[in-house]
């Protein structure tokens, strides 16, 4: 009788027993923090990531034994796990962050106009400039060639995609759409320098051994390109919606004009965010590169012969061999960088925004 | 696929000129895709052959194919599987996070945010390694483990102090690795029916009882199969590990010191733009057996992904 009668605040807090407050994870939060800071800095000086360990480590070990005496072992669990959860992400976010800072910080300090207008082919006063520190050569050469062979793969690998896309879903049945498909999936898997080797050996059967050239570069980034195409693509047509094509359809117009005018419009925004995050995808490939188109000195406007320069080969060569004295070397491998970054990061943000703009407006 | 049973009538309907252009176009194009495709371990073949079995007198070094090949599948899947034992706990717990634990309007930035690490071209992924990963861990992880843990023959040796490691690569291969294999979990994860987690929630059970009870189980082949995507992706990189590790010839088992096997694709990165003669067919044969090694793996993981679950691979 008198438990049912209880007073209304020993109710609330039968809803609370048993539950740690919730300042309690703060302040145990802040503990062990200054615990860290202190004992880091008393031992090795000011090493925040080392105090960012222990301060992890100590509040895990501490959350977990407060809720063992306070809650119970079920609980204690819980918290820890949560915790453990919340390390593992932010200890994710922490070569992000230094990788956009380190490319920032050291590529910048190359984004001269030197950079932007000139090539690798360096002149004896331009040598004598350079061991005195001077910041000579520019990547001009690199940007071209990365334009010219990233435009190759374009041009190959959008239609035939494009219109693979539309065959397995507007005209495929049988054996031959599910083998493409399959083939599809593997070679989403086929590793970069594979593509490269490929496109060597290709070359290399037709136009004699050694053969380096922008096309060649270009059809080896091209078969990277051509299957995130295929997948995107198809993707975006099967989500068109079947109505819209009969409808078309019941109106007499032919099956080819429905693809063209009623099912692509549709389905538009989708493809180009697919091509676009291709693009995004080979334009950092750097294997496939080093092996079919090399590295020039100059500036070469023929993708059919002679060698030609990318942006990640660039750096990968300026990095390895930086010549004398390195820092010159190092600084145009990290400004190349730094202009990689940028365009895949452009790219990226370009993609999220055609996915929103130019949707249609009923799939909106 | 999905095509009502009408518009088979219509496909059957004579059908003008541009229409037949347009189908065998689009079929022309199905069709080079698989000649293409199916053409890479063809041409592979052709050319690497004489590296497979030509004069070794034509080649640098004495080793036949099998020896020069061995140290470099070693050193491939050594360094992917020490990627995969880093990037697979790390990347399950990311994708919770993302999928349970994150406040729900954060959780899609959230996912943009290690979707971003996929971006970064693999050079910069390497510049970065070698001037801030191997001088950091060096400096203050390796000597460490090499004077605690050397017991262990994989912490045994000379720890390197340039960094220039077996483990650098790995921790740099694992970064790579991290986002393919956290998106696929986190998809899987979303997909987890609700009624099963409210139904654990209801019994009383707390947020990681539920998510052992039904997270987990119905994610694991996700998770698995997300792992061998990866574990994919690791085989073939190039281009961190070319920067990255000091490589040697031969079989080390060792983690921290300067000598390592090198990778496929790392050993093809370095030698061939410099390379002529049977050489370069040997290192075009080289690439076969890793083309080989990542489908095999590849075709494993989509196995894995369509006995457990469907929709989750893409």
């Amino acid at each position: 009788m008198t438990a049912t009668m209880s007073p209304p605040q020993s109710q609330v807090s039968s809803l609370t027993t048993g539950k740690m407050h919730r300042a309690i994870p703060f302040a145990i939060c802040a503990f062990s923090v200054a615990v860290g800071v202190v004992a880091v800095y008393s031992i090795g000086g000011f090493k925040w990531g080392w105090m960012a360990i222990v301060g992890a480590h100590l509040y895990l070990l501490l959350v977990t034994i407060a809720s063992r005496v306070i809650e119970d072992r079920r609980q204690a669990t819980d918290r820890a796990m949560r915790t453990v959860m919340t390390i593992a992400f932010t200890t994710v976010t922490i070569p992000l962050i230094s990788v956009f800072w380190k490319v920032i910080a050291e590529g910048a300090s190359r984004f001269d106009r030197k950079f932007f207008t000139g090539g690798m082919r360096i002149t004896p006063e331009d040598m004598l400039a350079q061991m005195e520190g001077a910041a000579v050569g520019g990547a001009l050469h690199a940007m071209v060639g990365t334009l010219i062979i990233t435009a190759i793969a374009g041009i190959i690998s959008v239609p035939l995609g494009l219109l693979t896309a539309i065959y397995l879903v507007e005209y495929g049945k049988g054996k031959l759409a599910s083998a493409v498909t399959r083939m599809v999936d593997v070679m989403t898997g086929i590793p970069s320098i594979v593509a490269g080797l490929f496109a060597y050996a290709l070359f290399e059967l037709f136009l004699g051994p050694g053969t380096r050239s922008g096309l060649s570069g270009g059809v080896a980034l091209s078969l990277l390109m051509t299957p995130v195409v295929v997948r995107s693509s198809e993707e975006m047509l099967r989500l068109v919606p079947n109505e819209l094509r009969e409808a078309s359809l019941a109106l007499g117009v032919a099956k080819w004009r429905t693809i063209l005018k009623v099912v692509l419009p549709t389905a538009i925004a989708g493809i180009l965010t697919g091509i676009t995050l291709a693009v995004a995808r080979v334009i950092g490939e750097t294997a496939p590169l080093l092996v079919t188109a090399g590295v020039a000195q100059d500036i070469n406007l023929n993708p059919f012969s002679g060698r030609m320069t990318t942006l990640p080969v660039f750096s990968y060569y300026e990095y390895v061999q930086p010549g004398v004295p390195p820092e010159t070397g190092i600084a145009r491998a990290w400004g190349a960088a730094l202009m990689l970054v940028m365009i895949v990061a452009v790219l990226f943000t370009a993609a999220r925004i055609m996915s929103h703009v130019l949707k249609p407006k009923g799939l909106k | 696929m999905s095509q009502p049973v009408a518009q088979e009538k219509i496909n059957k309907a004579p059908t003008s000129v541009p229409d037949r252009l347009f189908s065998s176009l689009s079929r022309a194009s199905a069709v080079t895709i698989l000649l293409v495709l199916s053409g890479v371990a063809f041409f592979l073949t052709i050319v690497g052959w004489s590296g497979m079995f030509g004069d070794i007198e034509g080649m640098s070094g004495s080793d036949n194919f099998l020896e020069y090949v061995g140290p470099l599948v070693f050193g491939t899947v050594y360094s992917a599987t020490l990627a995969l034992l880093i990037a697979t706990p790390l990347a399950f717990a990311v994708a919770l996070f993302i999928s349970h634990y994150a406040p729900r309007r954060l959780a899609q930035t959230l996912g943009y945010v290690v979707d971003l690490l996929a971006a970064i071209p693999s050079v910069v992924f390497g510049i970065w390694g070698i001037t801030v990963v191997a001088p950091l861990m060096s400096k203050n992880v390796y000597p460490w483990a090499n004077d605690n843990l050397s017991f262990i023959p994989f912490f045994s040796g000379t720890a390197s102090t340039s960094g220039r490691t077996m483990l650098t690569a790995g921790m740099v291969l694992a970064m790579m690795i991290l986002p393919i294999i956290t998106a696929i979990s986190r998809e899987v994860f979303l997909q987890t029916p609700r009624l099963h987690e409210e139904a654990s929630l209801a019994l009383g059970a707390t947020k990681w009882e539920m998510i052992r009870q039904a997270v987990v189980p119905y994610g694991r082949s996700g998770v698995i199969s997300g792992a061998m995507l990866g574990l994919g992706r690791a085989l073939g990189e190039t281009m961190a590990v070319a920067i990255i590790l000091s490589p040697s010839d031969g079989y080390f088992w060792s983690i921290l010191t300067n000598q390592n096997s090198n990778t496929i694709a790392s050993n093809i990165a370095l030698k061939f733009p410099e390379a002529y003669g049977l050489d370069v067919n040997r290192l075009i044969a080289t690439g076969l057996v890793l083309f080989l090694l990542s489908f095999g793996v590849n075709m494993l993981a989509r196995r894995v992904a369509n006995s457990g679950f469907s929709g989750a691979a893409g």
